[in-house]
């Protein structure tokens, strides 16, 4: 028996890991590596109304056990995703979850009228991307802009939506309630936190964009935060990241309140962490004799 | 195209100029695929992002590649700390398109500086139908000389102080090389101002002309779209990815910022 698989928002997914959007492309990349059917599902390169160019290179910085990007969600466009890259990912026996933005709130509902129509699984929607001067973080930073892009969305789609939620925020909680309280079926936390960097030479930001968004182990603290309170505040299944690169991690923020998971920046410093980490989630729950990998979610026991 | 991430062993190294490291990586599964102009990604421990270094040869005999690198920051400075003998993470061998070797039968190979290494496969291969034109900033940074005469190509060096070889950029060389050698194509690779030039001079003189570029790098498989750079193709201008859609592109389909 599969002691990995979780049933998340109403899909069934063989194991709680999910490579995050804008880390894993459409997958092709990765395939050379390992078949994209080790994986629980594959949360895809954020798609918008239109094809997007993306932002001015540079457009990365390293930083201290992490990274900063500002890609600027570069993508060809929802007609393109349909066409070209669904129909590929949908032969690959994973959970296929289209991360969608719009630069206006009427963007995202063309969007999800399109997504709507195709064999998607899941639709993760992006109100967070700190990378986008329109649309994107925009929505996520107030309860209100959150609330009613979960209501646009919800509407427009019958597929289990999950919002992912911006930790450039006060109280991340109140936007998990008010993006429940529309009928969103999940949430995804966290997205990248803003940051940046100075080249002390050239007295220029590394990125092009000035300001781009932090991931990798040094937010893992702050993310494993995040999911306790928002796990502790919402009735609605909790999809954790933010700096996980070990099997470790993935129990630790299950254990915060995630039943599943994403990863990103891990990636590009091992490609192969997904099939590690699976590996060790494996060995995790034989070794405590777990019926199931879901038995520890929310199991940390605060003082 | 198929990536592999492994630990291999590294087999010779040595200091070849103040902070330039030359080292040879048995990995006989990279080495049989590998070709001039495509590169590896160096797990620098300690670090987050892996270090993309050019491969400078290929020996799918012994099942060698060789790569030289400057030690730019901590990152490499922590790859120049692998001692010979010790193993190297490598995710290889990336680059979704190398040089074009068959684009003609006589050669101009410009480097410039830590733009040297990559060229050294296109010189082996193009022996005494090649011209090799390698710039530096003075005498103590001059690295492969010896190798790139070894390949039969004749070589030109110079430094911008004059400290070695001819005073001078290695621009003033190739105009020079096009007037006596009618070559048909240039290889180059090296800071962006010299590629700019390069691919400014063999527009003028109607020459095939093939760069490699440079680009802070994420994943460096074409996923994460980080190593954008500008390119135009039927007139249209859009982002490639260095580390896929390269690191080599043909001269016209590239965008030099001023």
């Amino acid at each position: 028996m599969n002691k990995l698989a979780v049933n998340f928002a109403g899909v069934d997914f063989k194991n709680p890991l999910i490579p995050a959007s804008g880390t894993f492309g459409y997958g092709r990349e990765y395939e050379e590596f390992y078949p994209l059917s080790t994986l629980g599902g594959i949360s895809v390169k954020g798609t918008t109304e239109k094809l997007r160019t993306g932002n001015l290179p540079p457009r990365i910085a390293e930083t201290p056990a992490g990274m900063l990007n500002s890609v600027g969600l570069q993508n060809p466009g929802i007609d393109h995703f349909i066409a070209n890259d669904l129909p590929y990912l949908k032969t690959k026996d994973t959970v296929i979850i289209a991360n969608m933005a719009g630069s206006t709130a009427e963007g995202y509902r063309e969007v999800a009228e399109k997504l709507d129509a195709t064999d998607v699984d899941m639709i993760e929607v992006n109100i967070s991307c700190p990378n986008v001067k329109a649309g994107g973080a925009a929505f996520g930073v107030s309860c209100e802009g959150a609330a009613s892009i979960t209501k646009i969305v919800r509407a427009a789609t019958k597929k289990p939506i999950m919002i992912k939620l911006s930790p450039n925020v006060t109280n991340i909680a109140e936007i998990a309630k008010a993006v429940e309280a529309e009928g969103a079926d999940a949430v995804s936390l966290i997205n990248t936190l803003l940051g940046m960097r100075i080249d002390i030479k050239s007295r220029r930001p590394i990125l092009h964009n000035n300001v781009g968004g932090l991931s990798g182990p040094a937010i893992f603290p702050v993310a494993v935060r995040m999911v306790w309170q928002v796990a502790n505040a919402v009735n609605i299944p909790v999809c954790g990241m933010g700096g996980i690169s070990t099997w470790e991690d993935v129990v630790e923020m299950m254990m915060a309140g995630a039943s599943t998971v994403q990863i990103g920046a891990a990636l590009f410093q091992n490609p192969m962490a997904p099939v590690e980490i699976i590996e060790g989630l494996n060995r995790y729950v034989e070794e405590n004799h777990l019926d199931n990998l879901q038995d520890i979610v929310g199991a940390v026991k605060p003082w | 195209m198929k990536y592999t991430q492994g630990k291999y062993a590294v087999i010779s190294k040595t200091a070849i100029a103040k902070e330039i490291y030359d080292m040879t990586i048995l990995c006989p599964d990279v080495a049989a695929i590998a070709q001039a102009g495509q590169f590896i990604n160096i797990k620098a421990e300690g670090f987050m992002l892996r270090r993309p270094i050019s491969i400078a040869g290929i020996d799918k005999n012994k099942g060698t590649l060789r790569i030289i690198f400057e030690v730019r920051g901590n990152g490499t400075k922590e790859l120049s700390q692998i001692p010979e003998g010790g193993l190297i993470d490598i995710v290889a061998p990336l680059g979704g398109r190398g040089f074009d070797l068959d684009a003609g039968k006589k050669a101009v190979i410009v480097g410039g500086g830590i733009g040297n290494p990559p060229m050294l496969p296109i010189a082996e291969h193009f022996g005494k139908n090649g011209t090799v034109i390698s710039g530096f900033r003075n005498a103590s940074a001059v690295i492969l000389q010896q190798d790139f005469a070894s390949t039969g190509a004749e070589t030109i060096l110079c430094t911008d102080d004059g400290s070695a070889g001819r005073k001078g950029f290695v621009t003033d060389a190739l105009k020079e090389v096009i007037e006596a050698k009618k070559p048909d194509v240039i290889y180059a690779c090296g800071p962006n101002v010299m590629l700019r030039r390069i691919v400014e001079i063999a527009k003028e003189n109607g020459i095939k002309c093939q760069v490699s570029l440079e680009e802070r790098m994420g994943c460096g498989i074409g996923a994460c779209l980080v190593c954008a750079c500008r390119t135009i193709r039927d007139g249209e201008e859009f982002y490639s990815h260095v580390c896929k859609d390269g690191p080599v592109f043909n001269a016209e389909e590239v965008i030099f910022d001023e």
